[in-house]
């Protein structure tokens, strides 16, 4: 029950000088919320990043023409991907969708543009998770009877149509007359091949064969990737060798030659971008340490600054009977009890400041606030209150009670 | 360790016995500023026995408040040996030292050193509180303690809200409110009017019949000639120590007219606090 004495004593003191409380105050609340919210920014963005990966599917396995050594010709074909979708023979592979894609001027009374057109199949939708905003993405008959049907992306769509409903109206892909019959959803992400949002989809061999009149290898049409989707992410590296294996095989390509195409995965790519967002957190947090620091350094100096004013006080207490653990419990409270508050109160701000932060729309992603950093900041903003509060404190107690008493 | 046998009441045959409470041998305080050393104490051996009542006096600068705080365990000596009731204070831990100040010594500052922003009733409290004196108890002896100084009625004030006298007297009442054995006065009432230092007066006189052992620094020629025992320092010496031989006076005879002699009032700042002519003894020794 001594602890609660010093507790009313500490909570005497402050209030006695609430000024000096305020300002010890100021900087902890300062310090913390600026870590808070700057780790927070660093952990949203990433947070958001990883999402936006995964929201593709991790286990995507992405096949490009072209290898590493530069041949020019794509030997990659809708053949290539006819074989792969055998289930029986491979039934790691779970899904395989074709895509090739060059880019067309679009036009509907008036408005024009130009876009980059993917011809690909139905199962392109469900391997991506394509999410519909109106219509819908055409089927596997609608491929197979090479219809000239278009799915459009969100932007493709408001550039055109502007607010006017796009499904089961008719837009000009070059010459070609085609019918929409469906609007993807808004993605707003940027992928590696540009924004969903600017695509525009029809069934591939309307696009390899009438818009395009794609390049043959071997007499089947090439194609420019194939997107396919692993049963199990455990799977993913065995699905990258049968892959591999093949595709070298169909080639005919020898113990010597190099692959003339490239598998990326999808799990390199979240590697890669979660490396970048841990960099992003950390250059963040070093941001918000510095303030902390400030914050530390304030309440060093404001602590100094009533450094005479404290050794007096303990001269006088001493002189009256205190211990000199008495002395440092009463600090040590005093400190603690700042800095919590203090540090309560940042944390409090924190929060504030993330939930403002997300009532922005253009805030493309939520600060998030982790509870380690909750923890960080509340260690240091205690740290700093414990060593600027009671090293004085530490001082003043070696020295006799007048020689307190007199101090300047 | 401590025995108060000597704190006998009015009723008791004596109030002085012959139990020595503080007995200082050799004490010498040496403040080394730059090249030259001040010797604020320079050799000093004073014996004081349970219930006496002591006047300090001396020029400023004479050592009186150095003295003072070595007898207050404020401060260390620099050379010296310092015995309360028997035990040698150099062989005190730091903690032993922090008790006897606070339940056997009561401070009174020349400079009265209060709290600032911080009320009466808690400044008073400040010794209980390390006494471990519950707080319902705290507060009624504060109470106590105040009214005691007529300072009952400003207890919710700060230093800042008192008068000069009303915070000496808070730093009175804050060093009797423990009950002290022996309580230590650096110019009690330098700050104060003849009214209020003659209430103060009244006040040690009755804390003197009650057996409490004071020592007081004064330029007051009343509370000199209050006191049983005169002690007169000069650059940190003992110059006299005279015992007058008289019971101590209440303040009420004196205030009667008892003594034309003495000039009227206390004869404040620099003076050189003058003798006791009716005694015809001499407080000076000729230089
Ligand atoms: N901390 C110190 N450092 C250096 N010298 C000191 C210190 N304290 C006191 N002195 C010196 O010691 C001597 C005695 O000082 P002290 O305060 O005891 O005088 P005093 O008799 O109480 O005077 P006054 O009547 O003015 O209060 C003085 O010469 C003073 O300058
Ligand atoms: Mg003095």
């Amino acid at each position: 029950m001594r602890a609660l004495r010093y507790f009313s004593v500490a909570v005497d003191s402050i209030v006695a000088h609430k000024m000096r409380a305020v300002l010890t105050m100021l900087g902890i609340i300062i310090g913390v919320a600026a870590v808070l919210s700057t780790m927070g920014i660093g952990s949203g963005a990433a947070a958001s990043i990883t999402e936006s990966i995964e929201s593709s599917g991790t286990n995507l396995l992405t096949v490009s023409a072209g290898g590493g050594g530069g041949s020019s010709a794509s030997t990659l074909t809708i053949a290539d991907a006819t074989a792969l979708a055998n289930s029986k023979a491979f039934p790691d592979l779970a899904l395989v969708a074709p895509q090739y894609s060059e880019s067309a001027t679009l036009t509907q009374s008036g408005e024009e543009g130009t876009y980059q057109v993917v011809g690909t199949t139905a199962t392109y939708a469900d391997v991506t998770s394509l999410d519909m905003a109106s219509g819908a993405f055409f089927t596997t008959e609608q491929v197979e009877n090479n219809e000239r049907v278009v799915t459009l992306g969100w932007n493709v769509a408001s550039d055109l149509f502007g607010s006017a409903e796009p499904v089961g109206q008719t837009v000009r892909i070059n010459t070609n007359l085609f019918e929409v019959i469906g609007v993807l959803e808004e993605v707003g992400t940027v992928s590696r091949s540009g924004s969903i949002d600017d695509l525009v989809y029809v069934p591939i061999e309307v696009a390899q064969g009438l818009l395009f009149n794609a390049d043959r290898y071997r007499g089947s049409y090439t194609v420019s990737t194939i997107s396919i989707q692993v049963a199990s992410s455990e799977r993913i590296d065995a699905a990258e060798l049968q892959i591999e294996q093949v595709l070298r095989l169909r080639h005919g390509l020898g113990a010597d030659d190099e692959n003339d195409f490239t598998i990326s995965n999808q799990a390199d790519i979240l590697e890669m971008a979660s490396e970048v967002s841990g960099t992003l957190t950390v250059l963040l947090g070093g941001i918000g340490a510095i303030s902390l620091l400030v914050g530390g350094i304030g309440i060093m100096n404001i602590m100094l600054v009533s450094v005479t004013e404290r050794t007096r006080e303990i001269g006088l207490r001493k002189a009256v009977g205190a211990h000199n653990s008495d002395i440092l419990l009463q600090f040590l409270v005093e400190a603690l009890l700042l800095t919590t508050m203090g540090g309560l109160v940042g944390i409090g701000l924190s929060y504030g400041v993330a939930f403002i932060a997300g009532a922005i729309p253009a805030m493309t992603f939520n600060i998030v606030i982790e509870p380690w950093t909750l923890t960080l900041a509340m260690g240091v903003s205690a740290a700093s209150g414990l060593l600027f509060g009671l090293y004085p404190a530490m001082r003043a107690t070696q020295l006799d009670p007048i020689e307190a008493l007199r101090y300047e | 360790m401590m025995n108060t046998n000597g704190r006998n009441g009015r009723n008791g045959q004596t109030i002085e016995q012959s139990i020595p409470v503080i007995e200082i041998a050799n004490m010498t305080k040496i403040y080394q500023m730059g090249e030259t050393a001040v010797h604020a104490l320079n050799d000093i051996s004073l014996t004081i026995n349970e219930g006496e009542y002591v006047a300090i006096i001396g020029t400023s600068g004479s050592g009186k408040s150095t003295l003072m705080n070595m007898i207050g365990l404020l401060d260390n000596p620099t050379s010296g040996s310092y015995r309360i009731r028997g035990t040698e204070t150099s062989e005190l831990s730091q903690s032993q030292m922090a008790d006897l100040r606070n339940k056997e010594i009561g401070f009174v500052f020349q400079r009265f050193n209060l709290l600032p922003r911080t009320n009466a009733r808690r400044q008073v409290e400040l010794p209980l509180f390390y006494a471990g004196t519950p707080g319902g108890k705290a507060v009624q002896m504060a109470r106590e303690a105040l009214a005691k100084v007529k300072l009952d009625d400003r207890a919710d004030h700060r230093p800042d809200e008192l008068s000069g006298g009303q915070q000496q007297r808070v730093a009175i009442a804050r060093a009797l409110v423990n009950n002290p054995s022996i309580l230590l006065a650096d110019e009690p009432t330098g700050a104060l009017d003849s009214k209020t230092g003659d209430e103060v007066m009244g006040l040690f006189y009755d804390l003197h019949q009650q057996g409490m052992t004071l020592i007081v620094v004064t330029h007051d020629n009343d509370i000199a000639r209050q006191a049983k025992r005169i002690v007169t320092l000069r650059d940190g010496k003992i110059i006299s120590d005279e015992r007058n031989g008289h019971t101590v006076l209440h303040p009420a005879e004196w205030a009667r007219g008892g003594d034309e002699l003495v000039t009227n009032g206390p004869v404040k700042g620099e003076a050189i606090a003058i003798s006791l002519p009716k005694e015809g003894e001499r407080v000076y020794e000729s230089a």
